[in-house]
């Protein structure tokens, strides 16, 4: 049996008013097409990435580092969409897609 | 005996008992529930919070559908709070543990939320404590079920007292049970203050908070002349104010003789007078009084009834039924002039959170996002001309490709109504509001493309100044007399005469016949005017000489201040018509 894979990546914030009301949303909406647990780490605090409330009160301004930890069998796919968001800095030309 | 002070919107007064609608805080009754009752409470919290979420959802669809897709995703995010699990889930926890009821439960959470986010530091983030106080409200709402039934069931005479009444509960109010109203907001200018003119029921808006001294019932005066809210006046009181009321009413009697004289000055200039509606019924008050025609004719009221867009054939009923009280009189209709207040007030609140509203999308901006809203209005204006002489009016045209782009969709609303054969007549001139100052000082250029102007100055006035006509910590800068003001109006008219184009002034300014004398003195010959100015305003100038009126212009030229130009003409008129007040 091969153990649930766990992926970690970093990302910066690069939106001018940080992690705010919409990006959060965004990331709440992709996460929540994964299986994966998603856990974003800023400094010491840790937070459930498919809450709203948990993002918004991690207050993420711009330059933050983030770490994104996926945690499920579909580990992989999940980190790749969510960083992709944070690359493309949450422009909305394409559509949040879930799992391809 | 307690006196308030605000700002005096629509003239008359109303004397009654208080009705008070609260302001949107809502009480919550009880804190706890017994033991055995956990599980009915949790099926309560999950139906209200559905019904929030649905509610939402609906609003999302709406915004994305009328403003375009960054609205829709701030509803989206909105909704999205709501259905946060740790949400409900620390909800839910407070209710099964703790026996708190879903209402104290729900603000608990939210609040400790909130607050979390106003002590991180970060302007931006504190900001957000009004989205999860947004939905608190919203919730509360669902649980505690809607308010405002008050204003629906009413069956005595009352005078309402609110914190705020939106357009649309003013919009239906029911005139035989609400004499008049006061509200803690609001400007001069707001749509709210409008519609009472409209409704002609005496209103005062902008009194600060006051409600707190209130608790239903007792009696209070609205003075809709003098911007005061009298809370238990005292016998003295009373008394003169009936008096005052008798007085009125004899002044109103004798102004209604004038209804079938000729708007003339003295030396026999026609002046024309036409009305400004907002509902068809109002053609009524306006034939009565002798006005030659409607001037301005708001459309928006037909969007604001309900919250479904009015179709082609609801909207050509109105407009024939307003034609037909003018069969030969222009019926001037303004296209839609809608800004936030278009949607249901919890969405308005999300949608004036923008900087700069009133510099936003609204009115002929927001028009042009949604052309097929727009295309079903001029059919129906473009069918209704063939019973009368309709006008079309372009509301906050800034730039010439503006007008152009809106010139070019009413050229294939044409194309499109030929093709399919429908009865409609092409015809129709087409004007234009001059409300904003880069208009103003575009004049020239402007007249070679319309066929009228017509001179708004509630806007002009707000854009030119700068200030904001709804807040009233600013309402005084706000001046129909400022010189500025007036040199951009003289610029407009001197525009028209230079192109020979009919011109007419129709925001609030021109209702008020203290500045009949200025605006004759610039060379204007036509007032579009709320209905009950009509006559009023039709003394003033029958009152006048063409020559006094230029010497009154000059006068006022000569004065650099607003304050100072209004007190010499409203002295000029105390001389003139010592019976006007």
């Amino acid at each position: 049996m091969n153990p649930i894979p766990t992926c970690t990546r970093e990302v910066v914030v690069k939106l001018e008013n940080g992690l705010h009301l919409g990006p959060s949303s965004q990331i709440v909406q992709l996460a929540q097409k994964f299986n994966s647990e998603l856990s974003i780490r800023k400094g010491d605090r840790t937070v459930d990435g498919k809450s709203m409330l948990d993002l918004l009160t991690l207050a993420a301004e711009h330059g933050t580092v983030l770490k994104l930890e996926a945690h499920g069998t579909d580990a992989a796919a999940a980190l790749e969409a969510i960083s992709a968001l944070f690359e493309r800095n949450f422009a909305s030309d394409q559509p949040s897609d879930g799992p391809a | 005996m307690e006196v308030r002070r605000g700002i005096a919107v629509a003239p008359g007064v109303a004397i009654g008992p208080a009705l008070v609608l609260g302001s949107e805080d809502f009480r919550i009754p009880q804190r706890f529930v017994r033991v055995d009752a956990i599980d009915i409470e949790l099926a309560r919290f999950r139906a209200a919070l559905e019904a929030a979420v649905a509610e939402i959802a609906g609003h999302e669809e709406l915004a994305a559908a009328r403003l375009g897709q960054q609205y829709g995703a701030i509803f989206a995010a909105h909704r999205q709070l709501a259905q946060d699990p740790k949400l409900v889930k620390d909800i839910e926890d407070l209710i099964r543990q703790k026996c708190y009821s879903p209402e104290f439960a729900s603000s608990r959470v939210l609040r400790k939320y909130a607050k979390t986010l106003q002590n991180l530091g970060d302007r931006y983030f504190a900001e957000r404590a009004n989205d999860l106080f947004d939905l608190e409200k919203r919730i509360l709402r669902h649980l505690l079920g809607e308010r405002r039934e008050e204003l629906t069931q009413l069956t005595v005479p009352v005078v309402v007292l609110a914190h705020n009444l939106t357009p649309s509960e003013t919009a239906n109010l029911d005139k035989k049970f609400v004499l008049g109203f006061a509200t803690e907001v609001g400007g001069k200018s707001s749509h709210t203050a409008i519609l009472a003119g409209a409704l002609e029921l005496p209103a005062v808006v902008g009194v600060g908070s006051f409600l707190a001294d209130v608790s239903g019932g007792e009696s209070v005066i609205i003075d809709g002349n003098e911007g005061t809210v009298i809370i238990d006046p005292d016998e003295e009181t009373l008394g003169s104010y009936r008096d005052a009321e008798r007085r009125m009413r004899s002044a109103a009697v004798k102004l209604t003789s004038l209804g079938p004289l000729r708007s003339e000055t003295k030396d026999g200039v026609p002046i024309h007078i036409y009305g400004n509606i907002e509902f068809p019924d109002e053609v009524d008050h306006c034939v009565e009084r002798g006005a030659e025609g409607i001037g301005l004719y708001r459309t928006e009221f037909l969007y604001l009834e309900s919250d479904a867009e009015p179709t082609e054939d609801v909207q050509l009923g109105a407009y024939v039924r307003v034609l037909k009280a003018f069969p030969s009189g222009p019926v001037v209709i303004r296209t839609l002039d809608l800004g936030a207040e278009k949607f249901p007030q919890s969405m308005q609140e999300v949608i004036e959170a923008t900087p700069n509203p009133a510099l936003g999308l609204r009115s002929m901006r927001l028009t042009l996002h949604n052309i097929p809203m727009f295309k079903t209005q001029l059919r129906a204006i473009l069918r209704a001309a063939t019973v009368g002489d309709v006008r079309i009016m372009f509301p906050l045209v800034s730039t010439l490709l503006e007008l152009r782009q809106a010139k070019m969709i009413l050229g294939d609303v044409v194309e499109d109504l030929e093709e399919h054969k429908v009865a409609f007549n092409a015809k129709v001139k087409v004007g234009m509001m001059v409300e904003v100052p880069s208009a103003a000082l575009m004049a020239d250029e402007f007249a070679r493309e319309v066929d009228f102007f017509s001179i708004g100055t509630n806007d002009l006035i707000q854009y030119t100044l700068g200030v904001d006509r709804a807040n009233p910590a600013v309402a005084n800068l706000y001046s129909s007399a400022d010189p500025s003001v007036l040199r951009l109006i003289e610029g407009v008219i001197k525009a028209s005469e230079k192109y020979n184009l009919p011109v007419s002034v129709c925001g609030q300014m021109s209702s008020d016949p203290i500045y009949t004398p200025l605006l004759v003195g610039m060379g204007l010959r036509e007032l579009s005017v709320t209905p009950q100015a009509i006559l009023e305003v039709k003394q003033a100038v029958r009152n006048l000489t063409v020559a006094q009126s230029r010497e009154i212009l000059d006068r006022a030229r000569s004065l650099d201040v607003a304050r100072d130009v209004e007190n010499y003409l409203r002295g000029e008129m105390k001389k003139s018509s010592p019976d006007v007040v």
